[in-house]
C-alpha cells in the first residue's frame, strides 16, 4: 500500500518539517504537534472522503457544505430536539450517504458532469444550511454537555506516555487528539477497501479506462454511485468531529473551501484528477503537509494573510515536481517496455 | 490525354511487419475520375496518405505538374490542389457552414482587433454552394445538416482551396440513395469543370458509373487497371481477389451439435430496417465477414449488450439473455474480445494479473478482499497456457507487443469457462506468430465445446480458420457459406450486395488450379 511516490511525499514533509522546527523550535512543543495532529484528522478524513471519487475521475465539490449542513442538522437535533447523539450521528451519516447517492446517479446514470452536480448541490446545502438556521450561528447553550460525545469526538488522550512507562521510560507528554485516531481508523478500513477490496480494483479500473471496464462486466454506475455514497457518508462523519471542535457553527463560513483542501490533498498525495490513479497514504500525507504549511505561516510569523498563496505555491511546486517524475519515470518504463518484449519465448503448450 | 495531373511512380511503404505498398503507380488526369478500389487492408489509405502528406512512403517518386518529390507535406499537397473529403467529417459542428469553409482563412476586419467578417465569408462561399447545387445556406450551422449535405460542405471547402484533385474516400457508404445520385451527379459536375477525382469505395455500382477508369489494389500492389468500357462488377471482383490463400485451416476435432448462440430478430440502432437471424454451433468457428460500416461490430456489441438493440432475442444454450448489460452476457458465459483492445479490451497501466482477473474478480477474493496469490497463480496459469511473452505477470499491458496484450484480453475470458466468444478483429495489427498461436487457440476452444464467432475483415483468415461464414451486407446476412463453397470471390460478392455463384467455391477453384 506504500509506493515510491508516498515516499517522496514522506521526505518532503520531513523536509518542511525540519526547516520549520530549526527555525523556530516551538513547532515541536507538545501542545502545537497536538493540536496539528487534530487538523490533520479533521481534514484528513474529508481528503479520504474525496479520494473515492477523484479515484472515479470525478470531482465532490460539495463536501465543505455537507459538512455545514450536517454540522447544523447535528447541532439542532442534539441540543433542541432532544434527539440522542448516537441516533443524531446515525441520521447525518445516512442523510450524507443519501446526498452522495444522488450525485452518483446523477453523474453515473443520468450523465451529468461531476462538477456541475456537485456545485450546484454546494450551493443547494449551502443555502439550506443558512435558512434553516435563519442565518444565525448555532451552538451549545450554557451548561449543555454531552461529556461521552465530547470525549469521543474532541477529546485528547496520552497515549505515549502510560506506554512508555509499562517499559519504565517517561515518554513525551503527546495528547493525541482522538479525530487523529478516527482517521487512523478510517484510513485502515479505507486503504484496505481502496487497495485490496474489490470495489477497489473496480474503482481504479473505473477511473483508468470506463469503457474496458464496462466490457468487462462490471456495473461502472453502480460503483461509481458507491464512490460518491461513501465520499459523502464520510462527510457526514467529518460534520459530527468538525462540528464537536467548533462547538458553533456559522452556516455561511462553516466549511468553506474544505472540498478544496481535501483535493489539494489528493493532488499532493498523487491523485490525477482524470482518475485512477493514487494511493491513500498519499492523501493523508497531502493533508499532514498541507496542515504543516497552515502551522508554518503561523510560526515563521508570515502575515496569515499569505495563507492561501503559500499553500498554492507549494501544491503547484509540488505537481510540477511530480510530473518531472513521471517524464523519467515513462523513459524508464520505455526501457522495461523494450526489456519485457525481448522476454523469452514461450509459445503456447497445446492444451 | 495530356500531362496528368499527378503520378505516383514506384510508391513504397512499409509499417513494422507489413508491406502495406508495393511499387504502386498510379497517375491522375485533369478532370479524370479514378475509381480506386480493394479489399479492406489492400493499401488504399495508405496510399491516399501518401497523397494527402501525412505518411512518407519508403521509396518512390510523386510528379505534381511536372515537379518530382520522394514525398509530400500536408502544405505541399494543398498547395498541388489536392484536397479530400473524409470518411469520418473533419467538420466543426458548432460553427456554420462559411466558417467551417474558411477555417483558418478568415476574411479579417478591425485592424488589430481582428474580428472576423462574417458577412464577407458568406458571401464568398455562396457560389461554391450554388455551384454544388447545395439546398442550404452559408450560415447554417452544421449541426443542422444531413451527412450528405455535410460532405457538400467538405467538397466546398475543397473548391475554395482551389482543389484540382478532390478524393472521396467511402463517400456513399452512409448517403441514402437520392443523396447517392445528387453526389454522382456532383461529381460529374467537378469533371465537367476540369477537376479530378479519385472515387475510393467498396460499392461497385458506384463505381462502375462514376469513373472514367479503375485501379484495382491488392496486397498494397496494383492488381490491375480498367478502362471505361472495361469496368463491370465481375471484373473488378476478379482483380480484387486472386491471390493464393496458403492453407491455416485446423479442421474441428468432432462434429458440431447443437446451438450455442441463437440470434433471432435482432436490430441494432445502425441499421434499424434489417432484422438478423444467426446461429452459431457448439464446437464451431463461424467468420462473420463483410466490409467496413456493414454493421458487424454493432451486432456484436448489441449482443453481448453493450448497445441496446431496437428488437430481437438472444439464447445461449437455449437460456434467452435477458437484461442487455454486459454482466448479463457474461454471467450466461457469453465473453466478448472488443475490436479496439487499447480501448475498449484492456487497462493499459495495469498489470497483466490485475486485467485477466478484472472480469471474475470475485472469484479470486474472500470476503471482497481481493487474494492477491490466487490472483496472481491464475495470471501465471494462463500466461503459460497462451505464451503471453512477459517478465512476469506483474508487467503492465501497455508493455506489451499487440500480439500479447491480445492474448491477455484472450486470457481475461479463458479462465472463466466459456459457452461462446465473440471476437472482433482478434488479429488486427499483430504479427504471424502470435496470429498463428491465437488460431491454434481458437480451435482448441472451439474442439472443447465453446461456440466462436469471429468478426474479419482480414480474407485470408476468415477463409482459413473459420467452418462457416456469415457475410454481412449493410446491417443483414447476407448469405452464409459453408466450407466447399469457401471462396474469396464467394465472400466478396455477398459482402458487396450480389448472390453467390453456383460453382465458384472452393472445389470449383481448386479444380482450376489444376
Amino acid at each position: 500500500m506504500i509506493f515510491k511516490k508516498d515516499l517522496g511525499l514522506l521526505v518532503l514533509i520531513l523536509v518542511v518539517g525540519t526547516v520549520v522546527a530549526l527555525i523556530n523550535p516551538r513547532f515541536l512543543l507538545p501542545a502545537n504537534v497536538s493540536n496539528t495532529a487534530n487538523q490533520v484528522g479533521l481534514f484528513g478524513i474529508i481528503a479520504v472522503a474525496q479520494a473515492f471519487v477523484v479515484l472515479t475521475g470525478g470531482i465532490d465539490l460539495s463536501v465543505g457544505a455537507v459538512v455545514a449542513l450536517l454540522g447544523v442538522l447535528f447541532i439542532d437535533m442534539i441540543v433542541n430536539l432532544q434527539v440522542h447523539w448516537g441516533v443524531a450521528a446515525l441520521i447525518v451519516v445516512a442523510a450524507g450517504m443519501l446526498m452522495g447517492w444522488v450525485h452518483g446517479v446523477l453523474v453515473a446514470k443520468v450523465g451529468l458532469q461531476p462538477f456541475v452536480v456537485t456545485l450546484c448541490a454546494l450551493l443547494i446545502y449551502r443555502g439550506a444550511a443558512r435558512y434553516y438556521t435563519k442565518d444565525a450561528t448555532v451552538g451549545f447553550g450554557f451548561g449543555e454537555s454531552f461529556p461521552t460525545l465530547e470525549w469521543l469526538t474532541a477529546g485528547r488522550s496520552e497515549i505515549f506516555a502510560p506506554l512508555a512507562r509499562l517499559f519504565g521510560h517517561d515518554g513525551p507528554t503527546i495528547a493525541v487528539p482522538h479525530t487523529l485516531i478516527a482517521l487512523i481508523l478510517i484510513t485502515l478500513i479505507a486503504g484496505v477497501m481502496l487497495h485490496r477490496s474489490v470495489l477497489g480494483r473496480y474503482l481504479f479500473a473505473i477511473g483508468k479506462n470506463e469503457e474496458a471496464a464496462r466490457y468487462s462486466g462490471i456495473a461502472t454506475a453502480r460503483i461509481t454511485i458507491a464512490a460518491y455514497v461513501i465520499c459523502c457518508g464520510l462527510a457526514g462523519v467529518a460534520a459530527i468531529f468538525m462540528a464537536m471542535y467548533t462547538r458553533s457553527i456559522a452556516p455561511a463560513v462553516h466549511g468553506n473551501f474544505y472540498e478544496l483542501y481535501a483535493i489539494a490533498a489528493a493532488v499532493l498525495g498523487g491523485f490525477s484528477l482524470r482518475g485512477g490513479e493514487g494511493s491513500l497514504i498519499g492523501v493523508v500525507l497531502g493533508t499532514i503537509l498541507l496542515q504543516i504549511l497552515q502551522n508554518l505561516v503561523n510560526l515563521l510569523g508570515i502575515p496569515s494573510s499569505l495563507n492561501f498563496a503559500v499553500m498554492g505555491s507549494v501544491i503547484l511546486i509540488g505537481v510540477l515536481a511530480d510530473q518531472q517524475f513521471a517524464r523519467y519515470r515513462a523513459r524508464s518504463l520505455a526501457r522495461a517496455a523494450r526489456q519485457a518484449r525481448a522476454a523469452p519465448d514461450a509459445r503456447p503448450q497445446p492444451p | 490525354m495530356n500531362v496528368p495531373l499527378l503520378e505516383l511512380i514506384e510508391i513504397r511503404k512499409t509499417y513494422p511487419g507489413v508491406l502495406a505498398l508495393d511499387a504502386v503507380s498510379l497517375s491522375v488526369g485533369r478532370g479524370e475520375v479514378v475509381g480506386l478500389v480493394g479489399e479492406n487492408g489492400a493499401g488504399k489509405s495508405t496510399l491516399m496518405k501518401v497523397l494527402g502528406g501525412v505518411v512518407a512512403p519508403d521509396a518512390g517518386t510523386i510528379r505534381t505538374e511536372g515537379i518530382e518529390s520522394h514525398a509530400l507535406t500536408v502544405k505541399e499537397a494543398l498547395a498541388a490542389g489536392i484536397a479530400f473529403v473524409h470518411q469520418e467529417l473533419n467538420l466543426f459542428e458548432n460553427l456554420d457552414v462559411a466558417a467551417n469553409v474558411f477555417i483558418g482563412r478568415e476574411a479579417l476586419v478591425g485592424g488589430w482587433l481582428r474580428l472576423i467578417d462574417t458577412q464577407l465569408l458568406r458571401r464568398r462561399v455562396q457560389p461554391f454552394l450554388e455551384r454544388l447545387g447545395c439546398d442550404f445556406g452559408a450560415d447554417a450551422l452544421v449541426q443542422h445538416l444531413s451527412l450528405a449535405q455535410r460532405q457538400l460542405v467538405e467538397i466546398a471547402k475543397a473548391l475554395s482551396l482551389n482543389a484540382r484533385l478532390v478524393i472521396m474516400d467511402e463517400p456513399t457508404s452512409s448517403l441514402t440513395i437520392a443523396e447517392t445520385e445528387r453526389l454522382l451527379g456532383v461529381i460529374a459536375g467537378l469533371k465537367a469543370d476540369g477537376v479530378s477525382v479519385i472515387f475510393i469505395s467498396h460499392r461497385l455500382n458506384e463505381v462502375e458509373r462514376c469513373a472514367d477508369r479503375v485501379v484495382v489494389l491488392r496486397d498494397g500492389k496494383v492488381a490491375g487497371a480498367l478502362e471505361r468500357g472495361q469496368i463491370t462488377h465481375a471484373s473488378m471482383i476478379r482483380m480484387m481477389i486472386g491471390r493464393d490463400l496458403k492453407d491455416i485451416y485446423i479442421p474441428p476435432a468432432g462434429t458440431h451439435d447443437g446451438a450455442a448462440l441463437e440470434v433471432a430478430g435482432l436490430r441494432t440502432s445502425c441499421y434499424p430496417d434489417q432484422a438478423v437471424d444467426l446461429t452459431v454451433r457448439r464446437g464451431e468457428i463461424l467468420g462473420l465477414a463483410g466490409l467496413v460500416g456493414s454493421g458487424r461490430t454493432e451486432l456484436a456489441c448489441a449482443l453481448f449488450g453493450i448497445d441496446r438493440p431496437l428488437a430481437g432475442s438472444v439464447r445461449i444454450d437455449g437460456a434467452l439473455l435477458e437484461g442487455h448489460a454486459p454482466r448479463a452476457a457474461i454471467e450466461r458465459g457469453l465473453y466478448f474480445v472488443p475490436e479496439d483492445r487499447k480501448r475498449s479490451g484492456l487497462l493499459l497501466d495495469m498489470s497483466i494479473a490485475e486485467n485477466i482477473s478484472l472480469p471474475n474478480l470475485r472469484a479470486f477474493a474472500r470476503r471482497s478482499i481481493v487474494a492477491l496469490g490466487a490472483e496472481l497463480q491464475n495470471a501465471e496459469r494462463q500466461r503459460k497456457n497462451l505464451g503471453i511473452r512477459a517478465p512476469n505477470v506483474g508487467t503492465a499491458v501497455g508493455l506489451l507487443s499487440g500480439g500479447n496484450q491480445q492474448k491477455v484480453v484472450l486470457a481475461k475470458w479463458l479462465s472463466m469457462s466459456p459457452r461462446a466468444i465473440i471476437l472482433d478483429e482478434p488479429t488486427r495489427g499483430i504479427d504471424v506468430g502470435s496470429k498463428n498461436d491465437i488460431y491454434t487457440l481458437l480451435r482448441s476452444l472451439a474442439d472443447s465445446g465453446v461456440a466462436i464467432l469471429m468478426i474479419s475483415s482480414d480474407m485470408e483468415e476468415v477463409i482459413g480458420v473459420c467452418d462457416r461464414i456469415a457475410v454481412m451486407h449493410e446491417g443483414r446476412i447476407a448469405g452464409v457459406l459453408e466450407r466447399p463453397q469457401f471462396s474469396e470471390h464467394n465472400v466478396l460478392r455477398l459482402a458487396v450486395g450480389s448472390s453467390v455463384e453456383p460453382g465458384r467455391g472452393m472445389e470449383a477453384a481448386i479444380g482450376e488450379h489444376a
